[in-house]
């Protein structure tokens, strides 16, 4: 209260509007470092230590806490975040200015605060009665902070000293800021520059690598040559984008080609929304994902966006003239008829750089310690940074930042953040592509297994409050083998008068799971968890996944059940939701279900539960497949992995069995009768899942290829086309309905999750149903615990919580979720293709029959049913002859010399694995049949032999 | 740019204070000889003077005098220079009018009107400047009017405002504070009884947190009382030193 404490007012005023604001000083706010008589007992959560020693700095031999500046914070946060540095006091000053200048980097330094090991203090000087500084006349608001900081450093190694008089403890304030550590050293601060303090580290060297190189600005004028334009100040940018001048968009650059871009401008505007930009100088130092402003050139001056594969490999930095001979090279293609809208960066205003993985392309010259970074993304450009370990980072996939660009540098500069492992190691490997996904897998924290319930755990009486009992009933499951995060059981039995009783369970995660705390936070962050070929990433710790949600038999689990009476024609008669505690009698794969139901022996009350279950299954599945339901398909593929050497030794493509199908049935209804509870009770925080139908031209392909077979396929509602899709059977090639079908699931669009108070579609094109949620993966997918909380609340199970109903916070967590998704589903995408190629690394070179997918003007798209597996086959190679090629798009089919390809052709092609590119190997296909004369290759030739010279002179000459 | 950061992770708030702490108030009774009871009171930036005139007479219509107790009749007014925005507001403008009722809501509880039937007693309150919590100040300022006028009460009526922020209430908010949207809510307590006077809310607030917020007010509201019971202390010495002398 006011009393016990010394307030004194500072008002701010000023400007046109009036603003007056309090100030209030305290005294009652702790230095935080431990013992500290002065502030006694004012500390609060992770403190200093009382006398830190290491690391050993050869310039403050003395115990010390470091005291940064913003920029330092902004720039060396890499630094900071090693595990070597600790005792670190951010001030209130510093911390509000990187919150008001980068996002990332003020929830990176939040995470290092909150991390008790790391010893950050944040001192909250702004309101501390000894430390508040007011702005003087004539002095701007930077100069002021400055002023601030170092007041602040000042007062420090004044109050530390009071502490104990000898071999006190020092406070070191770290800036680069040349003049402000001089004046910083006049006030008698000790005072170093990031770089000085981590040079005189002795004991750890591999910190001077994480430096972020930054060049001061006077540099750039000395170093004479200047490449790029200068970037306008922001304040001219806004004034250019409102009058119309710049436009303002995200720089998107190509795959392709490294001198080429395009900026997609943001706005409604319906002219000029893709600006392309070709050419070093006008991409001006921009990267991808930035937010830039362009300047439209003239429209002579308009290009095509070239069709040229360009990428950046030179070694030397100094090849600017063969540069301006490449962007000759772009603009000699363009064709009248093709020019785009072209512009130039003029300047950025925002930067959306992340750490990226890569490799180090190692300095030719000896001892340099200047080496070029290559990103993996190939839109990411070079980066150069300063290491002394370029050897031991060689072949080794790394992390670099980027710290800046300068107009002098045609490289943008970085530093060093982490060395991830070996390049084709499996473990490299998955981290990078976990990484290069933004799948967050880093193991759980403590925070978040805190609110793990304790072992050993059972169900007590409080538990079972609001819940049935339903361990009497005789419950199973059934999932692929090896499934140990079972989160869904199912009973079936008949009923006294006549009709059956049908129960879903599913794991109740959202009891252990609270709204809000730490573990909910990061399960949310997730979104999902995500299957790579031999890991799996958990969405929530193992001890929920694996153990405690996990539906396994024999064991008493709490679950949330939905319960329909039925009648024997799969009639829902009632639907009732129940919170419960259920004891599978049996954990069983799809194999060992489906033989229980096909043997007659077994009369046992499981088996008949799941012969009630898979005959009502049946019939669901009919019924719903006659309103137009569709079964589409995709190859799946899944390992089989060696136990030793966890390599794969064979693919082998998922097999369907009716019990895969009668489990899903029941999932699909329990969602859809969940979804429709749901929405009925919370119209408008509903989180619902919708699949929305894809427009007429997405089919255009899909009926084109058909009818080049004699098949009609109508695509005017779901019912005709799943209709139209059974009927296209061809006695003679039965693999083409499944083709069909993996052609019509790639005119789909994407499911996605969304509030129900946000959107008027709710329609699930797929599954032909007017409402869909999903409910039945709570273990796996954080829209199962929304959707079971809100479900609780319906059923007055549980109560609610703010943001449960909250629609625009429904709407952001349903973004964050499809985003996951879709990454989750890259990633897996990503690592099937590198299990893949680890397989043909060890099987060598095969021949497989495969069925054309596609036909492009150079290529054609195949798929091999062995593997599941699909490939491009390209018909023109640099250094050969050209072939004859004619592309007709409307059949669609594509002649080469003599031979006409259709879709669904049968070919015959060699696979092998590429490695001529080190950090992108590839899986490279090429055709053996039909044979084609110069482009086909004879079944035996040993054809590495033949290639391996030609890839290397390739090589040479990019 | 981020917005406004109105609760830092140690737990101070833009101006410095924690989350359940006050303003600084001061406050003045009896600045105007002319009235019944006067006083002036200073939360923070918001600054408010009451006045009050009676029990007297009812002006006007006869036929509004209450035949068991006191009419309590209350308005309230803003200065033109009393926000940020200079803008003129008629006199009697629909804020004024809401705030007038809320104030003669909370007095009508609060004053023990049945010890003057067919009497009138009004309150003016006029704020001089507005930077968050002006009901509150308005409340606070007519209570030591009031007893400035020697007008029986219940109790005091002590108001505060508070409101929620990162799952933290937030008592006493300033104009920045109100200003950023989130929920907040208006309190006036008799400390003594702990009864509730007038209770009002602005903006969606869940029921679970009702009570933290609430809770968080009425401390406020208590804290509120220690001060202006120590005015009225200090305001009765001096003035029976004045009446000793
Ligand atoms: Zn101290």
């Amino acid at each position: 209260m006011l009393k016990s404490k010394t307030f004194l007012k500072k008002t701010r005023a000023g400007g046109v509007m009036k603003i007056v604001r309090e100030h209030y000083l305290r005294d009652d706010i702790g230095c935080g470092a431990p013992g500290c008589a002065a502030c006694g007992g004012a500390h609060e959560g992770p403190v200093l230590e009382p006398q830190p020693l290491d690391p050993a700095s050869s310039l403050c031999p003395r115990p010390h806490y470091l005291l940064p500046d913003t920029n330092v914070l902004l720039h060396q946060i890499d630094v900071l975040e090693d595990p070597a540095i600790r005792n670190v006091i951010v001030l209130q000053t510093v911390l509000q200015e990187v919150r008001n200048r980068s996002a990332p980097v003020y929830k990176r330094i939040r995470d290092v605060t909150n991390n008790q090991e790391k010893h950050f203090y944040t001192f909250t000087n702004e309101h501390h009665r000894e430390t508040y500084v007011e702005q003087e006349q004539g002095e701007n608001a930077n100069d002021r902070n400055d002023r601030a900081i170092r007041v602040a450093a000042k007062w420090y190694n004044e109050h530390l000293k009071k502490m104990s008089a000898e071999n006190h403890l020092q406070v070191i304030f770290i800036t680069n800021d040349k003049k402000n550590k001089e004046k910083a050293i006049e006030e008698g601060i000790p005072a170093f520059t990031c770089e000085e303090y981590v040079k005189s580290l002795t004991a750890n060297p591999e910190l001077i690598d994480r430096l972020a190189c930054l060049s001061e600005e006077g540099n750039e004028i000395e170093s004479g040559r200047i490449i790029f334009s200068e970037h306008l100040p922001l304040s001219k940018l806004q004034q250019g984008i409102k009058s119309g001048t710049y436009l303002q968009g995200t720089f998107r650059a190509s795959r392709e080609n490294y001198l080429e871009a395009t900026v997609w401008v943001h706005g409604d505007n319906e002219e000029n929304k893709e600006i392309i930009i070709q050419g070093l100088k006008h991409l001006n130092r921009a990267v991808h994902e930035d937010i830039v402003a362009v300047e439209l050139l003239p429209k002579n001056q308009w290009a095509a966006p070239s069709s040229v594969v360009l990428h950046d490999e030179g070694q030397n930095e100094d090849d600017l003239e063969k540069e301006e001979e490449r962007e000759r090279i772009l603009k000699t293609t363009v064709s009248e008829k093709m020019l785009k809208p072209t512009g130039r960066v003029v300047g950025i205003i925002k930067r959306n750089w992340r750490p990226y993985c890569g490799m180090l392309s190692k300095s030719d010259i000896k001892e340099s310690r200047r080496h070029l970074f290559t990103p993996a993304d190939k839109r990411i450009p070079r980066i150069r940074i300063e290491t002394r370990q370029a050897s031991t980072l060689e072949g080794r996939r790394i992390i670099v930042a980027i710290d800046g660009w300068p107009r002098n540098s045609r490289y943008p500069n970085g530093h060093f953040v982490k060395n991830l492992g070996e390049v084709g190691d499996k473990e490299t490997e998955t981290e990078v592509l976990l990484l290069e996904h933004d799948v967050p897998h880093q193991p759980f924290s403590q925070a978040v297994l805190s609110f793990l319930p304790k072992m050993p755990w059972s169900i007590t009486e409080k538990d079972m409050k609001n819940r049935e009992d339903l361990r009497h009933l005789c419950v199973c499951s059934v999932d692929p083998p090896g499934c140990t995060d079972i989160d869904d059981a199912l009973h079936c039995r008949e009923l006294d008068n006549g009709n059956l009783e049908v129960g879903v369970h599913i794991a109740d995660v959202s009891h252990f799971i609270r709204p809000g705390n730490a573990l909910d936070q990061e399960s949310a962050r997730r979104g999902t968890t995500v299957y790579l070929c031999e890991k799996r990433i958990d969405m929530v710790p193992e001890l929920l996944s694996s153990n405690l949600c996990s539906l396994r038999c024999n064991v008493d689990r709490l679950a949330f059940s939905c319960i329909w009476e039925m009648n024997h024609n799969a009639e829902i008669l009632k639907v009732r939701f129940t919170k419960s505690a259920i004891n599978s009698k049996a954990s069983l794969t799809y194999a060992e279900a489906q033989m229980r139901i096909d043997s007659t022996a077994m009369n046992d009350d499981i088996t008949t539960s799941l012969r009630g279950l898979n005959k009502l299954a049946k019939i669901l599945k009919r019924r719903r497949i006659e309103k137009g339901a569709l079964t589409l398909s995709s190859p799946e593929v899944r390992f089989h992995m060696d136990s030793e050497t966890h390599d794969p030794i064979d693919l082998q493509t998922k097999e369907l069995r009716e019990t895969n199908s009668m489990v899903e049935e029941f999932m699909l209804l329990a969602n859809i009768s969940v979804a429709k509870k749901i929405h009925e009770e919370f119209s408008e925080h509903a989180l619902l899942r919708k699949h929305p139908a894809p427009p007429p031209s997405n089919y255009e392909i899909l009926v084109k290829a058909a009818k080049s077979k004699n098949l009609e396929i109508k695509t005017d509602t779901a019912k005709s086309l799943a209709d139209s899709l059974d009927r296209a059977e061809s006695p003679t090639f039965p693999y083409l309905n499944t083709l069909l079908r993996i052609l019509a699931t790639r005119c789909m669009m994407q499911a996605v999750y969304f509030c129900s108070g946000m959107d008027n579609d709710f329609h699930h094109y797929g599954l032909a149903s007017p409402i869909y949620t999903h409910f039945t993966s709570p273990i796996r997918r954080y829209a199962d615990i929304i959707v079971h909380r809100l479900l609780a609340v319906a059923v007055g199970a549980d109560c609610t919580y703010p943001e449960l109903t909250d629609k625009h916070k429904l709407a952001d967590l349903c973004k964050n979720l499809n985003f996951r998704h879709k990454m989750a589903q890259y990633a897996q995408r990503a690592s099937v293709a590198f299990h893949t190629q680890l397989f043909f690394k060890s099987k060598g070179i095969v021949s497989e029959e495969a069925y054309i997918l596609f036909v492009r003007k150079n290529a054609i798209v195949v798929l091999i049913p062995k593997y599941g597996l699909e490939g491009t086959v390209f018909f023109e190679e640099k250094d050969k002859p050209k072939p004859r090629l004619i592309y007709d798009d409307e059949i669609p089919s594509l002649k080469i010399e003599d031979t006409v390809f259709h879709i669904f052709d049968k070919v015959k092609v060699k696979i092998m694995l590429d490695s001529s590119n080190l950090q992108h190997q590839k899986i490279r296909m090429s055709l053996v049949e039909p044979q084609i004369p110069g482009i086909s290759i004879p079944v035996d030739a040993p054809n590495m032999d033949i290639k391996e010279p030609e890839r290397k002179k390739k090589k040479r000459e990019k | 740019m981020a917005g406004l950061e109105l609760l830092s992770d140690q737990g101070y708030r833009v101006d410095g204070r924690r989350a359940g702490e006050l303003r600084k108030i001061q406050a003045r009774m009896g600045v105007f000889a002319q009235a019944d009871g006067s006083a002036y009171i200073e939360q923070g930036n918001t600054k408010a003077l009451a006045v009050v005139y009676g029990p007297h007479e009812i002006r006007g219509s006869r036929a509004r005098a209450l035949p068991d107790r006191a009419l309590v009749n209350c308005q309230y007014s803003s200065a033109t220079f009393s926000t940020g925005e200079r803008k003129r507001r008629p006199h009697g403008d629909r804020k004024s009018c809401e705030m007038g009722l809320q104030l003669r809501q909370t007095f009508e509880a609060a004053i023990l009107t049945q010890l003057h039937p067919r009497s009138q007693i009004d309150i003016y309150v006029q704020v001089l400047q507005a930077d968050g919590g002006t009901y509150a100040a308005c409340v606070n300022a007519a209570t030591l009017a009031v007893l400035d006028a020697g007008i029986p009460m219940r109790d005091f009526v002590c108001a505060c405002s508070a409101g929620f922020v990162d799952s933290t209430a937030l008592a006493d908010l300033s104009h920045v504070e109100e200003a950023a949207g989130g929920p907040q809510l208006a309190l006036a307590l008799l400390p003594a009884s702990g009864q509730i006077a007038l209770l009002e809310m602005d903006a969606r607030l869940h029921e679970d947190h009702l009570e933290q917020v609430l809770e968080a007010a009425a401390r406020a509201a208590r804290d509120v009382h220690a001060l202006l019971d120590r005015v009225v202390r200090q305001h009765v010495r001096e003035a029976s030193i004045l009446l000793g002398d």
